[in-house]
């Protein structure tokens, strides 16, 4: 318990007084883990949005792929990308391997199915009944869809939350593509694993502290900008 | 009226149950029509063919304006307007329900403040604006539905029992409202009810859907 406590008040003044290390691993973090959510959902959202609202042969089935993809367990999503990126590999010309390029496009990987699946799940709960009004209003195919997408923003905006929480505690398959490389590819989840191993508890518990505040901030955010443009429930 | 309906055996089954087997009716007059007739007889089904909602499985919809038959394209959407028995309501205030259709139509902001404004007070809502559309009374919703109509100035305006969901003092409003609207003479109104005694209170002129067609008491 006391070496908690110590840990703890050590990881406060850590975070009150910064490190040029420590804001790095920060950095980083932030880069790779919003990078990834940036382009899982470019990718991913516009597909939902074509699975949610066009009929295609095989949709259920693609859409019970995304749903199992959800679930990836991130250590062999690692793997596939070292496979792929490795100097051996299909993709190995490009020199990527133990690169944050690599980090990025791994947790990528473990964002899309969830931005995707979660955004799709939205958009198909939203009332058929608003495809309808937008239509007897004179809204053209492209005016219902986004309509229609408008509608499920909450759920967007949940999908989009919930990858995020996937990228910023995921550890596995950064340290596998990463390396773990000091001032190149150390990020706060594979300090945090380090620095355990290590027995330096107050990095670690710091670097905790600091990804549990990033998460609330962002959440908090996209909770502000999900209630934004609502209007006053009370009469 | 510049806009003429003719629909023209018109047929229509789901699951091999045939609801409309040939129904007919000409809109050439401006006032308003009431197609009556039992639950179920197919009368909203009629009225969403006529609307462009869905298609027919057999028969003709045509319309006309200025002798030239019509494209069923967007521009032919945008100068007839269905309001649904539910009306679908945007998660949003009243006003940007009511100022949908003006939108999408790229309409200048002052203009859809003022149509909006006045479609709203037209139906009574205009001290509801501000407030969130989820949370009107089926009857207030209802009028919303016919205010998002209304600001899109349609030549002619289908209303699907515009009445079936609210209590009678939101009943007797809307009837007012639709009576108003026939006596601006803007606008033609095809409506549906199971209310014989509503249809007669509103009809100038009366049809009657039995066994998928349509006559003429």
């Amino acid at each position: 318990m006391s070496s908690i406590l110590e840990g703890l008040s050590r990881a406060f003044s850590l975070i009150l007084h910064p490190t040029a290390e420590l804001l790095a691993i920060i950095v980083l973090s932030l880069k790779v883990s919003g990078s990834a959510l940036v382009v899982a959902t470019l990718l991913g959202l516009p597909l939902s949005a074509f699975f949610g609202l066009k009929k295609f042969p095989f949709k259920g089935l693609i859409i019970s792929v995304l749903n199992t993809f959800m679930g990836l367990p991130p250590v062999v999503v690692g793997l596939f990308v070292y496979l792929l990126l490795s100097r051996s590999g299909p993709l190995g010309f490009l020199a990527l391997l133990y690169t944050p390029s690599a980090m990025i496009i791994a947790q990528t990987i473990l964002a899309f199915p969830i931005v995707t699946s979660l955004g799709h799940s939205a958009i198909v709960s939203v009332d058929p009944l608003i495809r309808q009004a937008s239509m007897t209003l004179g809204a053209t195919s492209w005016q219902i869809s986004w309509a229609v997408i408008r509608e499920a923003r909450h759920g967007i905006i949940a999908a989009v939350i919930a990858a995020l929480g996937r990228v910023m505690a995921e550890v596995g398959a950064i340290l596998i593509v990463g390396g773990n490389i000091a001032g190149f590819t150390r990020v706060m989840t594979t300090t945090i694993a380090l620095e355990t191993d290590k027995g330096n508890f107050e990095l670690a518990l710091a670097l905790g502290i600091i990804l549990l505040s990033i998460s609330l901030i962002i959440n908090f955010g996209l909770h502000v900008l999900q209630k934004r443009g609502l209007p006053k429930v009370s009469s | 009226m510049s806009l003429l309906l003719r629909a023209s055996d018109i047929c229509k089954a789901y699951n091999g149950n045939h609801v409309l087997q040939g129904a007919s009716f000409t809109c050439d007059k401006s006032g308003i029509y009431v197609l009556t007739g039992d639950n179920g007889t197919g009368k909203s089904t009629f009225l969403r063919i006529c609307a462009l909602l869905e298609p027919c499985d057999r028969g003709e919809i045509a319309y006309v304006a200025d002798g030239q038959l019509l494209q069923h394209d967007i521009g032919l959407r945008r100068r007839i307007t269905l309001v649904l028995p539910k009306i679908g309501v945007f998660n949003t205030t009243v006003f940007n329900n009511a100022a949908y259709g003006l939108k999408i139509r790229r309409m200048e902001r002052g203009s859809i403040r003022e149509r909006v404004s006045s479609a709203l007070n037209f139906v009574g809502l205009a001290q509801k604006q501000q407030q969130a559309a989820l949370t009107l009374s089926s009857g207030e919703t209802q009028r919303l539905g016919i205010a998002r109509a209304l600001v899109l100035d349609p030549e002619l305006l289908f209303l699907d029992e515009p009445a079936a969901f609210t209590d009678a003092r939101n009943r007797e409003i809307i009837e007012e409202i639709i009576l108003r609207l026939k006596k601006e003479g803007r606008t033609t109104v095809i409506l549906t009810t199971h209310d014989m005694k509503q249809a007669e209170r509103l009809a100038d002129r009366l049809l009657i859907l039995t066994h998928g067609r349509i006559t003429t008491p």
